[in-house]
């Protein structure tokens, strides 16, 4: 199964240069990790949102607004695309993630589009 | 033992095998609980009229899993059923033919051989169950919520309904079954596995097991009686979890599982003590220790010995420990309180905890004075940690009552009363302020 990791931490928390570092961990995870990258800070982010037009039902509107679509504390400031065999796999490669370590990693499988009862 | 009454027996003992096996084979939780509901079903009628068979497990899991085929045939023109169904063909097949093929029935020889144990007369004690072991850790994944772990537990280990589950935790059947359908969902779309964690792991979610079943003893310990089958169902479970780490390295699973199967039997055996026939709560120093369970304290104690043992200590040993301290008390007066406060205190180093720190200090009053207990809630107090909980003010003013300072044990008794979450518990603490001062509550 693919699984997305979120790399999410609080920007208020003071971490030493080179802490968070996945260098070993994209080393470690060769083979399961498929993709993934440093994203730039949510300062940078711009949100799309596409919206009827009020007062003309018939026409939709593109809203661009600056930011991140959720305001959070913890910020998602990378993300890894991994292939395991079950969620304990994916587990096990996110708690070694140096980011576990003061913030944290949100773990969620890819849609297969087979399993449609979730929703 | 009538047909009737060897069905409801197998239904307890092999309802979460049955589902397990059929999980295991289908990968379909819902059609594992229907084909196992078709084979009890199909057991009613037929055990009273061909005879009980010589190993009920078996014959019900055959049952069970034929029904499954037949179903998966009616529906294989569905890509994915009919992959399903060639994957679960050779197994049935060579159960029905009372052959073992190789490769994947290698697992199920086991499983036969397990039943052949049962059928015997032995009730599986060395059993190797790897199904249903499988799904206790799969049902108490801690990728799911609490609530989902307890009520998954209770559907498909222990075999209650929907309906049963929705009234023991006393919500809409309607919810819990969106609570039940969700939760099989995350296991199948996020890909929790339906495995036996890997030594490494084992200790950590063995130990997240034990507390989804301990959560469902207690549920039923603090509930009123029509909600007492929870703890027996949490006993029954115990059992089982306990006897299927049996064998399986690292020991710390087996001996904490030990454990609080002891821990519940010892709890469980003042059941008949600890509510008057108005259905008051009887501290345990006024119960009467003649309508204790002797039986539960002989088995508890013994399981105990054997948990320690085995030498891997554990804070379910270490509580199970201080149960068997009162229960071997045949009079409140005979407790041991030294041997209580040691094993609070070792408690609290492995397990730490303020309500832990709350039990510690009411044992030192029994050992020291209620004034030395006094001294230790005042430092829990300041702490904060307890704020709101009705048992640091209930403690306080039992200790206060027991010095003669009867105006603030009074109002201790005052501040506890609203905080008590149940009304059994608020009536037994009304009652104590009453008989301290001839009054209620409100005056």
């Amino acid at each position: 199964m693919k699984y997305l990791l979120l790399i999410c931490f609080d920007e208020s928390i003071e971490v030493a240069p080179g802490e968070g570092s996945p260098d070993a961990w994209i080393e470690a995870t060769r083979g399961v990790r498929l993709d993934g990258s440093r994203l730039r800070p949510p300062a940078d982010a711009t949100t799309v949102r596409v919206r009827r037009k009020p007062g003309d039902p018939a026409a939709e509107e593109v809203l661009v607004s600056d930011g991140p679509f959720a305001e959070t504390k913890e910020l998602i400031v990378g993300y890894d695309v991994i292939e395991c065999e079950n969620l304990d796999e994916a587990l096990n490669a996110a708690a070694l993630h140096p980011v576990a370590r003061f913030g944290a990693v949100e773990v969620r499988p890819f849609w297969t589009g087979e399993d449609a009862e979730g929703k | 033992m009538s047909a009737e009454a060897a069905v409801a027996a197998a239904f307890r003992e092999e309802w979460g095998r049955v589902v397990a096996t059929l999980i295991r084979l289908t990968g379909d939780w819902d059609l594992a609980e229907e084909c196992a509901q078709d084979a009890f079903t199909r057991a009613l009628e037929r055990w009273p009229r061909d005879g009980v068979p010589r190993r009920p497990g078996a014959w019900l899991t055959t049952t069970a899993r034929n029904r499954a085929l037949d179903r998966l045939r009616r529906a294989a023109t569905e890509e994915g059923r009919l992959r399903r169904l060639a994957a679960l063909a050779p197994a049935a097949e060579a159960d029905l033919a009372g052959r073992r093929g190789p490769g994947e029935e290698a697992r199920d020889a086991a499983g036969e051989a397990a039943f052949d144990r049962l059928g015997a007369g032995e009730p599986g004690e060395t059993g190797d169950e790897p199904d249903r072991l499988r799904l206790f850790f799969t049902c108490c994944h801690p990728a799911l919520s609490t609530e989902a772990r307890v009520a998954l537990t209770l559907r498909t280990l222990a075999g209650l309904t929907t309906a049963e589950i929705a009234r023991a935790f006393l919500v809409p059947e309607g919810t819990m079954a969106k609570r039940l359908v969700r939760a099989k969902h995350k296991i199948r779309n996020a890909g929790i596995p339906f495995r036996v964690p890997p030594p490494e792991f084992l200790p950590q979610r063995a130990g997240a097991v034990l507390a989804v079943l301990y959560l469902l003893f207690n549920e039923g310990y603090s509930a009123p009686a029509e909600r007492h089958d929870l703890c027996g169902q949490a006993i029954r479970l115990t059992r089982t979890l306990a006897r299927l780490l049996g064998p399986r390295p690292p020991e710390q699973g087996h001996a904490e599982a030990t454990g609080l199967l002891a821990l519940m039997l010892l709890q469980h055996a003042r059941r008949a003590a600890r509510v008057d026939a108005a259905g008051r709560l009887v501290p345990l120093d006024e119960q009467d220790r003649t309508r204790w369970d002797a039986e539960a304290i002989r088995e508890g104690t013994e399981r105990l010995n054997a948990a320690l043992r085995l030498g891997r200590p554990g804070p379910y040993q270490i509580q199970a420990a201080i149960a068997a301290c009162h229960a071997e008390a045949a009079r409140a007066a005979d407790t041991d309180w030294a041997q209580i406060a040691a094993l609070y205190a070792r408690l609290h180093r492995v397990a730490p905890s303020p309500v832990v720190e709350l039990n510690h200090a009411v044992a030192v009053a029994m050992r020291d004075g209620p004034a030395a207990g006094l001294a230790l809630l005042a430092g829990l107090q300041r702490g904060g940690a307890l704020a709101g909980y009705h048992l640091l003010p209930a403690t306080r003013a039992d200790l206060l009552r027991r010095l003669g300072r009867t105006e603030a044990a009074a109002a201790a008794y005052r501040e506890a009363i609203p905080l008590a979450p149940t009304a059994r518990e608020r009536a037994y603490l009304t009652a104590r302020l009453e008989s301290l001062t001839g009054r209620g509550p409100g005056n």
